[in-house]
Order: structure tokens, then sequence, then C-alpha cells
């Protein structure tokens, strides 16, 4: 448990940096900061980054996230008091997203749970939110039969998401770097399949943040520059680029899909970002429970898209028809895939039926814009 | 590609060809990489007068939003509409193709960057 003493504060600005950090220097990243880490905003062009993954699939170093293993007898009841929702019956090789709420019902950090075994689950938490999840895992965890360890600083992360990313993995079998424990063919949307590569551990997940088909793989750092090379080199022919993290926002944002910090936060309520089927009502007891309830008023998340080619960005306000600021923006940019403007955005509810028009100041000029069903792009 | 060294530069990363009363404006390859993927630009009016350093236009990328200043005093004469369909120039071609106004100049030139002035600015 020492991984949860705080660093001291002048070791807080050092910037940390990817196992995965020279291979992309010499790739040509620019690198950008995100919660502390120098992680790559892109290779060359961030539009191609995002073409690509929609097209073939992108290659994308998450190292910077938080993986913490949750172990023993008490994990399943642990993780069901400590979380929105039901963890303890789900089956071994299943993942679930789930969220970590706060005593008053807001929301810690969102997460992807892994059920590795019976009594092993995997808790991938978000890279600035490191510290607060395993701190409130750890101290929830008290009257449990259980282990909390942050194993992040000795575990990489690399996704391979979009359309080519199952034949790149399927090439890696048969070359025989990668053996996972079972056939690929089995390993459905949010599955976890154990196995090796080059001899080291490995976990497979089909899972990720783009829309697209993926897969996330977690292996420890000494191997992961040899993963990364090996999917790049067997992605190359099939289209297959590296992709930075601006890219991997506007993905994530065609999908609808929420990020900490923007949609989400302590003072948000799972249900106003429309992820009330997350938290599970019925179980007994949850630490979160009696707060998690949005106030009737509560303003809540939707589409918009835009006119024209200008994007709405986080803390723009939404007008209404009469000028009135009935909400904020929280995430947008012109869509690469769409060719419009779309944004995510808090609004009163009484603006935020579908096809209701209002309207984006962006800098000075309103721009309209309509609420559409979200996510804006779905993959065929 | 036009000879670097004959453009003049700002702090603000715009760079400016003067051939008589005439200034070309645009943004320097390093503030375009710095922005990425350039994906709207929107420039002023033919006839604007303009001041150096006030905004007259605005450039945004996927991850941003950059302000275009005026590096001198005088009126637009001239803006490029191939940009204005194509902000992909600002990125591919950033002081030919991806020029951005041409300024009719009233006035003397304020201070100016040379290129080497420039680069050690940018290198630091």
């Amino acid at each position: 448990m020492t991984d949860a003493i705080v660093p001291p504060a002048e070791d807080a600005v050092e910037p940390r940096y990817s196992p995965l950090h020279e291979v992309h220097v010499a790739a040509g990243a620019s690198f950008t900061d995100f919660a502390g880490w120098q992680m790559p905003v892109r290779y060359s062009s961030d539009l191609q980054e995002h073409h690509a993954v929609r097209t073939a699939a992108g290659l994308f170093d998450l190292s910077h996230m938080a993986e913490i293993a949750v172990v023993g007898p008490g994990a399943g009841a642990f993780l069901d008091h400590a979380l929105a929702g039901t963890l303890s019956t789900i089956a071994v090789g299943r993942a679930k997203y789930s969220l970590l709420l706060a005593d008053e019902g807001g929301i810690i950090d969102d997460l992807v749970v892994y059920r590795l075994d019976e009594h092993d689950f995997l808790v991938v938490a978000n890279a600035g939110n490191r510290d607060a999840a395993f701190s409130a895992l750890a101290t929830r965890a008290h009257d449990f039969d259980v282990t909390v360890d942050d194993e992040s600083d000795d575990t990489a992360l690399i996704a391979i998401q979009g359309p080519e990313a199952v034949g790149v993995l399927d090439e890696l079998i048969t070359r025989d770097r990668l053996a996972p424990d079972a056939p690929l063919s089995e390993l459905r949307y949010y599955r976890v399949l154990q196995g090796t590569f080059d001899d080291a551990p490995v976990l497979i997940a089909r899972t990720g943040y783009t829309g697209e088909d993926g897969f996330e793989l977690y292996i420890d750092n000494e191997t992961a520059p040899l993963l990364w090379q090996s999917l790049a080199e067997a992605g190359a022919p099939r289209g297959v680029v590296p992709a930075g993290l601006a890219s991997r926002d506007t993905l994530r944002l065609e999908a609808g899909m929420p990020l900490y910090g923007h949609e989400l936060g302590l003072d948000t309520k799972p249900a106003q970002a429309g992820l009330g089927r997350v938290v599970d009502a019925s179980k007994a007891s949850f630490i979160g429970r009696d707060g998690v309830t949005a106030s009737d008023d509560a303003r809540v998340l939707v589409g918009l898209t835009l006119e024209g080619r200008r994007a709405a960005r986080a803390e723009y306000s939404v007008v209404d028809g009469a000028g009135a600021v009935v909400g904020v923006v929280t995430s947008g940019a012109l869509s690469p895939t769409l060719g419009h403007p779309v944004a995510m955005a808090y609004v009163e509810q009484a603006s935020s039926a579908v096809g209701t028009v209002l309207g984006v100041d962006v800098r000075g000029t309103v721009i309209p814009a309509t609420v559409v069903a979200l996510p804006f792009y779905k993959r065929s | 590609m036009s000879d670097l060294t004959t453009l003049k530069y700002t702090a603000e990363h715009e760079w400016l060809l003067i051939d008589g009363d005439t200034a070309t404006v645009g943004i320097t390859d390093y503030a375009a990489d710095k922005l990425g993927d350039v994906v709207y630009v929107d420039l002023p009016t033919v006839g604007t007068d303009v001041e150096a350093g006030k905004v007259v236009g605005e450039i945004e990328s996927t991850k941003s939003v950059g302000e275009l200043f005026a590096p001198v005093l005088g009126t637009v004469t001239e803006i490029n509409d191939a940009v204005v369909d194509s902000p992909d120039l600002v990125n591919s071609s950033p002081f030919d193709d991806g020029w951005l106004v041409k300024i009719s100049l009233s006035g003397d030139l304020p201070a100016l960057l040379t290129r080497d002035e420039y680069v050690a600015l940018t290198a630091e």
C-alpha cells in the first residue's frame, strides 16, 4: 500500500513519462501534458489519425491510466459496496463500466472493472483521478477481506482501436507472438482474456473509448515497447497508425462518451450525465446511495449539432431562443467524421428535448444548435 | 517555398512579406504545428481598417482557437479565399498557399523580427 503515499510537492511538477516515451519520440510525436504525464497529442495529423481509427485502426498509448488490483475473498462484496454498480455477479472474463461515487452522490471517477478470476478484479481509473480513486477504494476496503493495490507504475496500456484491430491481433497470434488463453473469436465486446506476449503476461480486453471495435492490452512496462512495435509492424500494411490524445478526444466525443473533468465531476450526479443505468438502486447499500438522486431541476447532458464549421468549446454558454442562458458546453469540436460541429452540454431540462433549437455563444456570436440524441456517431 | 529570411515576423507567430506598400500576412509553420490540424479560418472582410496588435480573425484547429493579430497599421486589400475553403493549407503550406490577408500599409512599420530573431524566440 506504499503507493498511496503522496509524493512530496516538489516532485509533483516533474512530468511523468510513459514506458513508450522513446518510441513516441522516435516516431516524431508532439507531446502534451495530460494529468501530469507527457503523452503524445498527435504524431503528424490528428485528423488523419481520427480517420484512420474509423477506417483502419489506431494505436494508442494509454499507460498513464491507473490500474488498481482488487483481490481477495471479499472482492465482489467490496466492489458492490464501493461502486455504484453490482460487480459481484458478473462472470469471470467480463468487464463492466462503473462509477465511484462520493458520499454525497457526485462522481469521483468513472471506471472499467474487469473480473479476471472469482476473487480477482482489475479496476481501471482515469490518470487524473488515480490518487482519488485509489484512496477512496483503499479507505472503503477496511471492513472487507480484500487487498487494494495500485499497480499503475508497473503497468502499460496499449489500445488498438478500429475495424482492422482484430486482424492485427490475429496476425500476432499466427506469428506466435501473442498467445491468448482462449481463441480470440470468443472474446466479445466488454470481455477480457489472459494470455502471454513474448512470454510476458498480457490482458487482452475488448474495450475502448473510440466508438469502434478494438482492444486494450495491459502489459508490464518492460515488454510494452516490443508489443507496440509488433502491433505497429503488423498493422502498417492494414493502414494502422499511431494515434494521439487529440484524435482520442474527437473519437470519444463523436461516440458520445463522457470524459471526466468535462461531462463528469464531483458536482455531477450519474442521472444528469445519462448514467442512471450504471447505478444499481436495488443494492441494499453502497457508498453514495443516499445522495445519488439528482434534484428535480438539475441540468442534464445533451448532444448538440451546430450549423457552420465553428466549434462550440468547453465552457461556452448555451442560450435559448430568447437569448437566456440555459446551459454550458462541456466538450465540442468540428466532427471529423460528420463534417459539422458537435458538442455535449448540460442544459435545463426544459431545453433538453431532442429537436429543441438552441444556440451556442461562440466568442460573441450565437450559432444555432439543435439538441440531438447521443451518440453522434455509431459504427455500422 | 518563399525564402524565409526575406520575411519579417512577430512574436505572435505571424510572418509578413513586405512588397512596396503591401504586406502579405500568414502564420508560421511553428504556429501551425502548435495548433494542430486547422479546420476553420475566419478572416476580416476586404476594406477593414486594422492596426497592429488588434485581433482581426481566428484560426481554429480541432483542439484550440488561435487569434489572428494584425501585425501592422493599414487596410485589408485581399483575403485568401482558398484558405477559407481549405483551412488545411495553413498546415500544408503556411508560407505560400496558406497566406491569410494582404494589407495596404499606412504609416511606419512597427518593430518586427528577423528570421534569426524569430527562430531564436521559438527555440526557447
